[in-house]
């Protein structure tokens, strides 16, 4: 397990709660997949979702910005406070929510207009940018912390779906901090990507983890290693176990974390 | 699938990938044969609309053209006098053009005997329409005139050898000796053909004048009826799908409307003219013929069209594009009105354009509520008058035409065929053009 333990990784100082989830179940009609789900994620902490596939982790992410009210079928019991409130609550406005938490999406899903237009959409509509000047320096500095700025600088006005796979999700990724969210949820941001524009993601989330809470789904186990304080391993619906990043990856307290993570189940 | 859960025979190993083994004959040879069912279809298609278009044009075309009588003369001052002199002046005038007629004709060198009564005939009452022009026109005596006059619809049909010379019954309308005048003067070179502008003009006649029956009116008839169909059904059909699709909850209720807006879509159209009798005239008391009310018939019609298509349409826009609004912080409505909208407009103008073609191309609800054809006598004055005073439409007008005894209407209905298929290849055009400019293939 030595080869996960990463020395050079700037402990976290546990910082206070972001978001607090008690008591969490979701079902997809009969399907439980959520099952009394505990967690309670940081503030400027980067918390990785790891697990075997269907395992729940895009749904218990997509909770947390209730995306899934879009869902019909889907229905959320428990509760889910940011900052100490009920994101459940009938007063809050899901749109308000979700400016506030940002996603990126397990498949990249640029909309069907230039570059350009696909990281200002945000700012537009949240009225961040006071003058045109102001949106162009937003855009470039989004499209600089997605790691993609030197690839398209030269064609912002090209369409967004024209690029590749990986340089559609690192647009996704501009799109997700133009916004300037609190928390930023990113479902296996890195699945599409070649280690270079992986290396300059995991740079972006070490970053953000400055001024975010930062929750990140992946399947790479070394990703979560590298990037991440504290990881929770998801298995059929549960939370096995959650913990400090190092000690998942050193001393798993559950024999299905320790199976998981040493490849034996998947 | 099958074939994956049974254990596969061993495959012969090392057979040459040169030669095709039997299975695969097999599946090339199905193919091979499924294509050729398809060429045949389309031939068979092809062969149809090749015979539509080629009857409706053969039978259609000659309602756009004439037969007119052209001469060209001049009016001396003595002649105009003389004949204003006389007791009985129009015959007078037509008497100078029987002589300025003989005169051309003869210098052609043919000889036929014309005289007023047969020139009468053949042409109507020329001296009036003469007198009329010298009198309005005192300038053009002494000058050079082009006169063209059309002639009887019967001397048409003798033409185009519809009307044969036994069936001429002397005294009756033409006499034997007027055919020898038509064929000197088609000799002469002054009976031609020449295009009727009356036919696209013009406004339906009565049954005994199928000559100057023109399609004008009805086709004003039918642009102001596609007003109403287009603004109301384009908004209504559209906002009813966008709710239904992307706002209305999944359930029971949402469920039973969307099964009676398919039902809806079958109805026979002439149940939808019972309906427009009975609520918009009977009860709601507005005017009968009036293209208001067709136009809001047609809407009823063409609603569950624009419904359908446009939500389809909006069904077909990936909901990956709503997650990515909805994922920065859009509304429900900007996420629709921002992506969704524009992903979908392609198909929702495709779906309007072929929702008013079907409305425009519509002859049953029409005749219900008394848009039929003779009423479009005259020309609407404005916006008030187009929607509100009686008035048909193309179909209506040609269905009029085709069901008059008299053969020569017969003519116009296919006349009026080709100008109604003109309009729906014009929308169908308009249909393409608005689809290339918002599709966006990226
Ligand atoms: N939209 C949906 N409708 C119905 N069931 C769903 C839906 N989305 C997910 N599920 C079910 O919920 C369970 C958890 O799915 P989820 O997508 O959260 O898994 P995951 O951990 O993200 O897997 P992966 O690593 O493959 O992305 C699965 O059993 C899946 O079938
Ligand atoms: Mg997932």
């Amino acid at each position: 397990m030595d080869d996960y333990y990463t020395t050079d990784r700037k402990m976290s100082t546990m910082q206070d709660t972001k978001i607090a989830a008690s008591g969490v179940q979701v079902y997809y009609a009969d399907n439980h997949a959520i099952k009394d789900v505990n967690v309670d994620i940081g503030d400027k902490t980067v918390t990785a979702f790891i697990g075997p596939s269907g395992c729940g982790k895009s749904t218990f992410l997509r909770c947390l910005n209730r995306m899934n009210d879009t869902i019909d079928i889907c229905r959320v019991e428990g509760d889910i406070k940011i900052d100490g409130e009920d994101i459940y609550d009938k007063k809050v406005d899901p749109v308000q929510l979700r400016a506030k938490v940002g996603m990126v999406f397990q498949k990249p899903n640029p909309f069907p207009k230039s570059i350009y237009d696909n990281v200002a959409y945000g700012p537009k509509i949240h009225g961040l940018a006071s003058s045109k000047a102001d949106l162009d320096n937003i855009v470039e500095k989004a499209l600089r912390r997605g790691a993609i700025w030197d690839e398209v600088k030269d064609r912002l006005h090209a369409p967004g779906t024209g690029l590749s796979g990986g340089q559609q999700q690192r647009l996704c990724i501009a799109r997700a901090v133009a916004t300037e969210p609190e928390v930023l949820l990113m479902d296996e941001p890195c699945s599409a990507l070649d280690p270079i524009a992986t290396a300059q993601v995991e740079e972006l989330i070490d970053e953000l983890r400055q001024n975010y809470a930062v929750v990140i789904v992946t399947h790479s186990m070394q990703q979560a290693a590298r990037v991440s304080q504290k990881t929770a391993f998801f298995h059929l619906g549960n939370l096995v176990e959650y913990d400090d990043t190092d000690t998942i990856f050193t001393n798993p307290k559950d024999p299905r974390t320790e199976s998981y993570i040493s490849g034996r189940i998947g | 699938m099958t074939d994956a859960t049974v254990t596969p025979p061993m495959r012969a190993k090392g057979k040459s990938l040169m030669a095709d083994d039997a299975r695969t004959q097999k599946r090339n040879a199905a193919e091979r044969r499924f294509k050729a069912y398809g060429i045949i279809a389309i031939l068979v298609g092809l062969s149809f609309l090749v015979f539509l278009a080629t009857s409706i044009l053969r039978n259609g075309i000659p309602a756009f053209t004439q037969t007119v009588v052209q001469v060209e003369f001049t009016l001396t001052q003595e002649e105009f006098d003389a004949a204003e002199g006389t007791l009985l002046k129009t015959s007078a005038y037509t008497d100078v053009f029987v002589s300025k007629l003989t005169e051309q004709v003869s210098a052609q060198g043919l000889d036929v005997e014309v005289d007023g009564k047969a020139v009468e005939r053949l042409l109507g009452k020329v001296g009036g329409d003469l007198r009329e022009f010298y009198k309005e026109n005192p300038d053009q005596i002494g000058q050079p005139a082009q006169f063209q006059l059309a002639a009887a619809s019967r001397v048409e049909r003798y033409l185009q050898g519809k009307l044969t010379r036994d069936m001429v019954v002397d005294g009756r309308f033409l006499e034997k000796t007027d055919l020898d005048i038509v064929d000197a003067l088609v000799d002469a070179g002054i009976i031609t053909s020449a295009f009727d502008w009356n036919f696209i003009t013009g406004t339906d006649t009565g049954v005994d004048n199928p000559g100057g029956a023109g399609i004008g009116a009805s086709v004003i008839g039918s642009f102001f009826m596609m007003l109403v169909v287009l603004f109301l059904s384009l908004p209504i059909g559209v906002a009813a799908s966008i709710y239904l699709e992307e706002f209305a909850p999944k359930n029971r209720f949402t469920d039973l409307i969307e099964v009676n807006i398919s039902n809806l879509a079958a109805v026979p159209s002439i149940v939808f003219g019972i309906l427009g009798l009975a609520v918009f005239i009977q009860f709601a008391h507005l005017p009968q013929s009036a293209p208001l009310v067709g136009g809001l018939v047609l809407t009823l019609m063409t609603l569950p069209t624009i419904v359908i298509s446009t939500r389809a349409s909006l069904k077909a826009v990936p909901p990956s594009i709503r997650d990515a609004a909805l994922g920065v912080g859009a509304s429900k409505m900007q996420s629709v009105f921002h992506h969704v909208l524009p992903l979908a407009m392609p198909g929702i103008l495709t779906g309007t354009i072929i929702g008013l073609a079907q409305a425009l191309g519509e002859t049953a609800p029409l005749l219900l509520i008394g848009m039929v054809g003779f009423v479009a006598r005259e020309y609407p004055d404005g916006l008030a008058s187009g929607l509100l005073d009686p008035n048909s439409a193309m179909p209506a007008q040609i269905y009029t035409w085709a069901a008059r005894s008299d053969e020569a209407f017969f003519e116009k209905a296919w006349g009026g065929i080709i100008v109604l298929l003109l309009f729906l290849m014009t929308m169908n055009i308009i249909a393409i053009i608005l689809r290339r400019r918002f599709e966006r293939r990226w």
